[in-house]
């Protein structure tokens, strides 16, 4: 009796011992970090608390002038709006062409399968900055895309620098963080259940519709979660391949922050954070809610 | 009666492995057929094979005289009850029994009444709201039945249906199962290995092995009356002789001359001879047709199970009298406790307990239970 219980005692400790180092980790570079932009951001250059940096956000106006006139806007919910649009944009083109992809993988062989997601991981490998220059080489009015569609004696487009270039850059980047929850859950989905709506009247589109889908939502929602939080913040893709014209909230804090606007830079981060945090919260309730019908 | 389904002359090989070969069965309106074989004798591919699953290589599958070889299971007329339930995790108990009706876009009021109807069969009414991963086995069974019956399908297939239950709730389930088919006027087709659940719940037995049907019967045909030496040992205890058939109800085995109940056999044809371990009386050593040594004892409450050395062939007799290891016995056996079977590719396989002990045949079974489970896992193919 009394060697079980220390028997028991010392694999808490090992357990302990082993999770010490993340431990550390977490609270060194995500604890303290966060606590460090809450403070900044409610704080004025002499540390005094100050709610003038959340007020500015939005409240900071700018005139822009376009084909209709001048027009005085909110700088940062412009800012911010249009870097949802773009990050939802992108979501939206890795959800619609991940899912059927997670799907056909799921359904291949083991060996075809592992081929499949070493294929889509390889690119996670090279580091982010060669990518997106990559992509500029391949996007340039005179780049390897223009031609190749000249060699086929077309028109050559002009893609660097629009919106197009901008969302290609996020979707080649963040394609993988879509595919791979969503292939995780299809893959241990239990092919009887398939089997048992076949053959409780469901042709290959009811197998989807009523029981693939409802059960891959859970991998859905992870994947959107991990596509659009990092593509609505990013701030390099936009730089490079929307050639700085397109002024996304990642770049303005960034912006902020090379300005030595640190209390600014903090607020905006803080507020991008709650936001994102309280739309992950509601698609956590969504799912939930799904998986407890 | 009316035949619902024909198999006619089926062969299916997987990997250039066959399952079956060459199966002809035909399944009536109305009855509980079992399929009943050890694992890997292509009992659940037949079964698969009906609910459209797999399509046979040769042969054709008929249901109510029309080939059906290729139509899709979501087109046949036929349910399956799974061997783990195969539930719907994200739907609750109403929303699974409701699932092959809102397919059909049967009327609301109509789905509403009838998965009651049919969780009131099953026993499981004030269920409806309850998550189906909060159910224990057995009430997970009991919805999977009533999901694959609310569409009213002509033929259920059961697919080793009680194989995850323990023993009491199984015993409990055969008898419900029977009372439903009973009451539902559908036809069952139960897959098993449980011979004992095969013999109490069908009204036709089929007994497979190797891909092949042995044996198609009611159940007291083919304890009685088995036909080889595989369906003799495989549904209950058998001692299996060589014999010699020297005219009709005469045989000689064992170096003492039967009188039996068989005939239409050759003049001096080599025959197996079946005796079933209850039905062999003991008697002092001096009056038995054979004598023998017994050489173990076990007592099972109801009888004693002993082994007696007979010329060193062992058999196995149920008695109610007592005897000990190293006595001396003889044995005295009635004509119709003789049953004659033709000699098959089994004989000489089966039916002599010169290496039996119940610890053995446990361990045995255990195997085989952990063997299935290996085979059920790889046995279909993964993906379509």
């Amino acid at each position: 009796m009394g060697n079980k219980n220390s028997s028991v005692r010392s694999l808490r400790l090992i357990q302990r011992l082993c999770l010490a180092p993340y431990s550390v980790w977490a609270a060194l570079f995500i604890i303290v970090p966060l606590i460090f932009v809450a403070y900044y951001a409610f704080t004025d250059n002499q540390f005094h608390f100050t709610l003038e940096n959340v007020k500015r956000f939005f409240t900071a106006t700018s005139s822009v002038s376009d084909a209709s006139g001048t027009r005085e806007v909110r700088t940062y919910l412009l800012i911010f709006m249009r870097s949802l649009k773009l990050a939802l944009i992108s979501t939206l083109i890795c959800l619609i062409t991940g899912y059927p992809a997670a799907y056909i993988i799921s359904k291949s062989s083991a060996r075809t399968q592992k081929i499949m997601i070493t294929l889509i991981m390889i690119p996670m490998w090279m580091n982010f900055l060669i990518r997106t220059y990559a992509w500029m080489t391949i996007l340039q009015d005179t780049g390897i895309l223009n031609g190749f569609i000249s060699l086929l004696g077309l028109r050559p487009v002009h893609i660097i620098g629009t919106e197009a270039a901008v969302v290609i850059g996020m979707v080649y980047d963040y394609f993988p963080y879509m595919i791979l929850p969503i292939y995780s859950v299809m893959a241990k989905m239990d092919s009887k259940l398939l089997e048992a709506a076949r053959d409780l009247g469901c042709n290959s589109f009811g197998v989807l519709h009523r029981v693939i889908w409802p059960l891959s939502l859970p991998g859905v929602f992870s994947g959107i979660t991990m596509v659009l939080v990092p593509s609505i913040s990013t701030f390099y893709i936009s730089q490079k391949l929307g050639n700085g014209k397109f002024y996304l909230i990642g770049d303005a804090i960034e912006g902020q922050y090379v300005a030595n606007n640190l209390h600014f830079a903090a607020a905006i981060a803080f507020i991008l954070m709650v936001i994102l945090l309280a739309c992950m919260a509601v698609m956590q309730r969504a799912a939930n809610r799904r998986a407890a019908v | 009666m009316k035949k619902i389904i024909e198999l006619k002359n089926i062969t299916k090989s997987f990997d250039g492995q066959v399952v079956l070969d060459n199966i002809n069965l035909d399944i009536y309106d109305n009855e509980f057929l079992t399929l009943l074989g050890p694992s890997g004798c292509g009992k659940t591919t037949t079964l698969r094979l009906i609910a459209g699953f797999e399509s046979p290589d040769v042969g054709d599958i008929v249901f109510l005289g029309e080939k059906i070889n290729h139509v899709p299971p979501y087109k046949r007329n036929v349910n399956t009850v799974f061997q783990r339930y195969a539930l719907f995790p994200h739907l609750n108990v109403f929303e699974n029994v409701a699932f092959p009706l809102r397919e059909k876009r049967v009327a609301k009021g109509e789905i509403e009444t009838k998965v009651r109807e049919m969780l009131a069969l099953v026993a499981l009414t004030g269920f409806e709201k309850r998550s189906v991963t909060s159910l224990s086995g057995g009430q997970q069974q009991r919805v999977a039945i009533a999901r694959a019956l609310v569409s009213s399908p002509r033929v259920l297939l059961l697919d080793e249906p009680l194989a995850a239950l323990d023993l009491k709730l199984r015993k409990d389930m055969q008898q419900e199962l029977k009372k439903i088919q009973k009451a539902t006027g559908i036809t069952f087709v139960f897959v098993t290995h449980d011979q004992e659940e095969a013999l109490s719940m069908s009204d036709t037995v089929v007994v497979m092995s190797e891909g092949r049907i042995q044996q198609i019967g009611t159940p007291i045909d083919i304890y009685n009356e088995p036909e080889n030496a595989f369906v003799a040992d495989f549904i209950g205890e058998s001692n299996i002789v060589d014999g010699i058939m020297l005219e009709d109800r005469k045989v000689s085995f064992s170096g003492h001359v039967f009188d039996c109940v068989d005939e239409g056999f050759g003049h001096r044809e080599p025959v197996d001879v079946v005796v079933r371990p209850e039905d062999v009386d003991i008697v002092p050593a001096e009056k038995g047709m054979l004598r023998g040594v017994v050489t173990s004892d076990t007592f099972l409450g109801v009888h004693y199970e002993i082994i007696v050395d007979i010329d060193g062939f062992k058999w196995m007799i149920q008695t109610t009298d007592f005897t000990d290891v190293d006595e001396h016995i003889g044995l005295y056996i009635e004509p119709d406790a003789i049953h004659i079977m033709r000699k098959s590719e089994y004989s000489g396989l089966f039916g002599d307990y010169s290496s039996y002990s119940m610890e053995m045949d446990e361990i045995g079974v255990l195997e085989e239970e952990a063997l299935e489970e290996v085979l059920e896992e790889t046995e279909v193919p993964h993906g379509e």
